[in-house]
């Protein structure tokens, strides 16, 4: 049984039809890839997945639940992660805060204990810290755990939005153009980290990407998404030579 | 009958608020910012009139005219020199206690000049009362022309802003001051226009809040001047309709309230209504629903 | 590659300069009253200074650290007062020992606010930004006009309620009238000292500080910064709302408790529980830099004194008050100012030469 599993998910905004009987597998482990031009509708699907939007019809099963049109704080607690596209950090909290409200579920203690400063804030805090750090140094942030988030430069401010979603233990990450606005180096390590991840943390990755050479690099499979539907999918190498993949991106 | 009655007068103090609010939603849905200081300026406009026909006896006519044109100019000055400056500033509450800053300023100056003491205003409104119902019900002359103002002036709004070009503009600087200034539009100037205009109905709406309720002093505009306001989120702020139903219908609540429920507990049921319905229509009756991009 | 490292957090220094701040004008003051220097006019401002240091610290809460803006601020002080002044006129006789009195009434009177908070937070915390301000206004207003046409009132029966007036409340003969409309509260008993205040000040921001660099603390943040992202990662956005804003709520009840104590008749009007106040302790808030709780505490002191200070011009200190208000406004906010004040800054002009030592 595939770890993300969704079924003729559909949404509709006014009159538009915005995904139509969109439908995917990934399996546990897989590095998948969620192309297609641009308003082809691949964010909405990854609104529909985290429940920011409600989808209209389908369904979507995570490890075996179905979580078709939770809230996105169940979706999350469920064990969906992801980053947007448009990041979307903490900009007032240090980089190091920013990865502990990532793991606010998951090191809890009292408010009452917060403000008392009672011995488990004190234990747990310090887990938080462990933890944090150790998150950190993966995606090489660990120098700047003091700065105030919206000091980073672009390419760590994608990378910490990572290591955010990560600290919340998803067993699906989502990640929304991770390489936008990124250069051909910065990229290429980002490739590198992104197959860390998978590999350190046997973590599970769908991905919305434009950069060829990205998705081309590190995709096991490809879902391509145009005008709302499943145009292909299948293996990275088929679907990138499949003609109307082709005809779809670069036009008649 | 004397329902229709209190009907009646709670119409003619929400088209008083729905002229007031009218400012208050064209300088927010432009220049995005609440100006408190808005009830202020009114009060201005009140005590300008009041100078001209009572101090100095000259026809009321010309009292008007002096404060629209006084309260025109106040308007685009503090417009320039307390709100400009604070345009791009980081944070939007810098520029709402500005206002804030600027309304106390209006009212002390105004005590300074003409003392705590309350003047009594000689109305304006020249028109005569009409009576109904076999003589149980007269409207008055004030009651008369400020429904009928407030009426003339929300239609020429709207068509001003549909038709002129002046108009178009300040829909594009409310949509997006940087898509609008690429567009080659004058943002400077559109928002001075708004506050100029937003000033002007501040004068006529002084000239009308004074005769109907003819006592005046520095604090004179500023409940009504927060009641348009509410009037003005009632409606779906940055809505012109919206303000004008906004208005009456807080005018007329108030009104009913006083006459039925308890005088003291008016203005918290007209607040309680408020918080009802926005609880059920968020932005207010006539406000457009904001959707954030994700 | 260019990174601002002065922005870098150092939170656990700054928060004992707080408290240390707050330690030593207390005892400067003590010193100078008990040297009998300080003028009884300043010597009576010494509560209402803590009142407001407490209102704006609190609505810094709601206002800086949740990210929401509130003008009802007032009216949940109001709720403190009425509820503080109640419980000590009338266990006034029933509890001998003052202290314990007082520490009751003020415990009360934060539990009272609180439930208003939680009242009125649950529907209207998920309105945004302006509607939230004038709901929360309009909150404060009712509040305001509520308690001015309330009667209660106790006799051997136990406690009697009316809206009316003080007679429809029938109260058999030795009975008294506690709460008399808009008479408010006579004589309440004068419990609110320097020391007290001070006191709950330092309480409030330990909380304030602690809840601030904790879990929850950390939630409230990351909703003010991004609520979608913070939902995503699992943060109940309405649960850590609710709490930041009923925090402040009763830390406003417990200002309004103090100043109930500091009076001896409580009287609901616009002045001090209206509309006004709540803008004016949003005016500190605002001037001390949003989130900045070292900086709400300066503000208030400021401006409380400034028109206090400017006595002497009369008719001309609010005027004068206003102005100082828009100057520093733009001067503290306005990006061309910002960018004057940097580019003229001493720290600035310093950095230049070193750097020119070094090449």
């Amino acid at each position: 049984m595939a770890l993300l599993d969704v079924k003729n998910l559909g949404i509709s905004f006014g009159g538009l039809r915005a995904v139509d009987s969109f439908h995917i597998e990934v399996e546990k482990g897989q590095l998948y890839g969620l192309i297609g031009p641009n308003g082809a509708g691949k964010t909405t699907v990854f609104n529909m997945l985290t429940g920011v939007y409600q989808p209209g019809d389908g369904k979507i099963t995570l490890d075996g639940n179905d979580i078709t049109g939770k809230r996105t704080i169940d979706i999350n607690r469920a064990g969906i992660a992801r980053t947007f596209q448009n990041i979307r950090l903490f900009k007032e909290l240090t980089v190091m805060d920013n990865v502990k409200v990532g793991l606010h579920e998951h090191y809890k203690y009292s408010t009452i204990a917060g403000i008392l400063r009672l011995p488990s804030y004190y234990k747990k805090e310090k887990e938080m810290n462990v933890k944090a750090l150790e998150l950190l140094k993966v995606f090489d942030l660990d120098k700047e755990k003091d700065f105030l988030a919206s000091n980073l430069p672009y390419g760590k401010q994608r990378k910490l939005e990572i290591a955010r979603a990560l600290a919340t233990n998803p067993k699906l990450l989502l990640l929304d153009e991770p390489a936008a606005g990124m250069n051909p180096n910065e990229t290429k390590e980002l490739m590198d980290t992104i197959r860390f991840v998978r590999d350190e943390f046997d973590m599970t990755i769908l991905l919305i990407e434009h950069d060829m050479k990205l998705v081309a690099g590190i995709c096991e499979k490809l879902t391509v998404l145009n005008f709302g539907q499943v145009l292909a999918e299948g293996n990275t190498a088929e679907v990138l030579q499949n003609p109307q993949v082709i005809t779809a991106y670069l036009g008649e | 009958m004397s329902f229709i009655s209190y009907l009646i007068n709670g119409i003619s103090l929400g088209s008083l608020y729905a002229l007031i609010a009218l400012g208050y939603t064209m300088v927010y849905g432009i220049a995005k910012m609440l100006n408190f200081a808005h009830g202020d300026i009114i009060m201005v406009g009140g005590f300008s009139i009041f100078i001209v026909s009572t101090t100095l006896g000259l026809p009321p006519l010309l009292g008007i005219l002096t404060a629209v044109v006084i309260c025109t100019a106040l308007g685009m000055t503090i417009e320039k020199i307390a709100y400009k400056p604070l345009r791009k500033a980081a944070s939007p509450l810098a520029v709402l206690i500005t206002a804030i800053g600027v309304s106390y300023l209006l009212q002390n100056v105004a005590l300074l000049i003409f003392g705590a003491n309350t003047k009594l205003f000689t109305s304006v409104v020249k028109v005569p009362p009409v009576t109904m119902g076999e003589g149980q019900i007269t409207i008055s002359g004030e009651t008369i022309a400020t429904i009928v103002v407030s009426i003339i002036i929300m239609i020429c709004l709207m068509l001003f802003i549909k038709k002129s070009k002046a108009g178009q503009a300040m829909l594009a600087v409310s949509e997006d001051k940087g898509a609008a200034e690429l567009m080659g539009i004058n943002v400077n100037a559109t928002i001075s226009l708004t506050f100029a205009i937003g000033s002007a109905l501040a004068a006529i709406a002084g000239a009308l809040l004074c005769s109907a309720y003819p006592t005046l002093t520095p604090y004179t505009g500023a409940m009504p001047g927060i009641k348009a306001f509410v009037a003005a989120v009632f409606g779906g702020i940055g809505s012109i309709p919206g303000a004008f139903i906004g208005g009456i219908l807080l005018g007329v609540i108030e009104n009913l309230s006083k006459a039925y429920i308890s005088s003291q507990m008016a203005d918290a049921i007209v607040f309680g209504v408020l918080i009802l319905v926005l609880l059920v229509k968020p932005t207010g009756i006539l406000g457009k629903k904001i959707n954030e991009k994700v | 590659m260019k990174i601002k490292t002065n922005k870098i957090k150092k939170v656990s220094k700054s928060s004992f300069t707080i408290y240390g701040m707050v330690i030593l004008a207390y005892v400067i003051m003590q010193i100078l009253v008990a040297t009998g220097s300080l003028s009884s006019l300043m010597e009576g401002l010494l509560v209402p200074l803590c009142i407001y240091v407490i209102l704006a610290v609190s609505l810094n809460l709601t206002v800086g650290i949740l990210g929401e803006l509130s003008l009802g601020h007032a009216g949940f002080m109001c709720v403190g007062a009425f509820t503080g002044a109640f419980f000590s006129v009338a266990t006034v006789d029933l509890i001998p020992i003052p202290i314990l009195r007082f520490v009751i009434a003020i415990i009360l009177g934060a539990l009272a606010a609180a439930v208003f908070g939680i009242i009125l937070g649950i529907p209207v915390l998920r309105l945004r930004g302006d509607y939230l301000a004038i709901v929360t206004l309009a909150f404060g207003e009712i509040i305001k006009n509520f308690v001015n046409v309330i009667y209660i009132g106790t006799d051997k029966n136990g406690f009697h309620f009316s809206m009316k007036d003080a007679v429809s409340l029938k109260l058999e003969e030795g009975g008294k009238v506690i709460i008399n409309g808009a008479q408010g509260i006579t004589g309440t008993p004068n419990d609110s000292t320097f020391t007290a205040g001070v006191i709950m000040i330092l309480i409030i921001l330990l909380i304030i500080l602690n809840l601030v660099n904790s879990r929850a603390g950390r939630a409230i943040m990351a909703i003010r910064d991004n609520r979608i992202a913070a939902e995503s990662i699992g943060i109940n956005i309405t649960k850590y709302k609710l709490m930041a804003f009923t925090i402040s709520a009763s830390m406003a009840g417990v200002a309004g408790v103090l100043y109930a104590h500091n009076l001896s008749t409580l009287t609901a009007l616009p002045k001090n529980f209206g509309y006004n106040m709540s803008i004016m302790i949003l005016v500190f808030v605002v001037l001390g830099g949003i989130g900045n709780i070292g900086g709400s505490i300066i503000a208030a002191i400021l401006l409380t004194l400034l028109p206090e200070l400017l006595r002497g011009l009369n008719d001309y200190r609010m005027l004068i008050y206003a102005i100082v208000l828009i100057a520093m406004m733009i001067f503290n906010s306005s990006p061309r100012a910002i960018e004057l004040r940097e580019r003229y800054s001493l720290k600035r002009m310093f950095a230049k030469k070193t750097k020119g030592e070094d090449a």
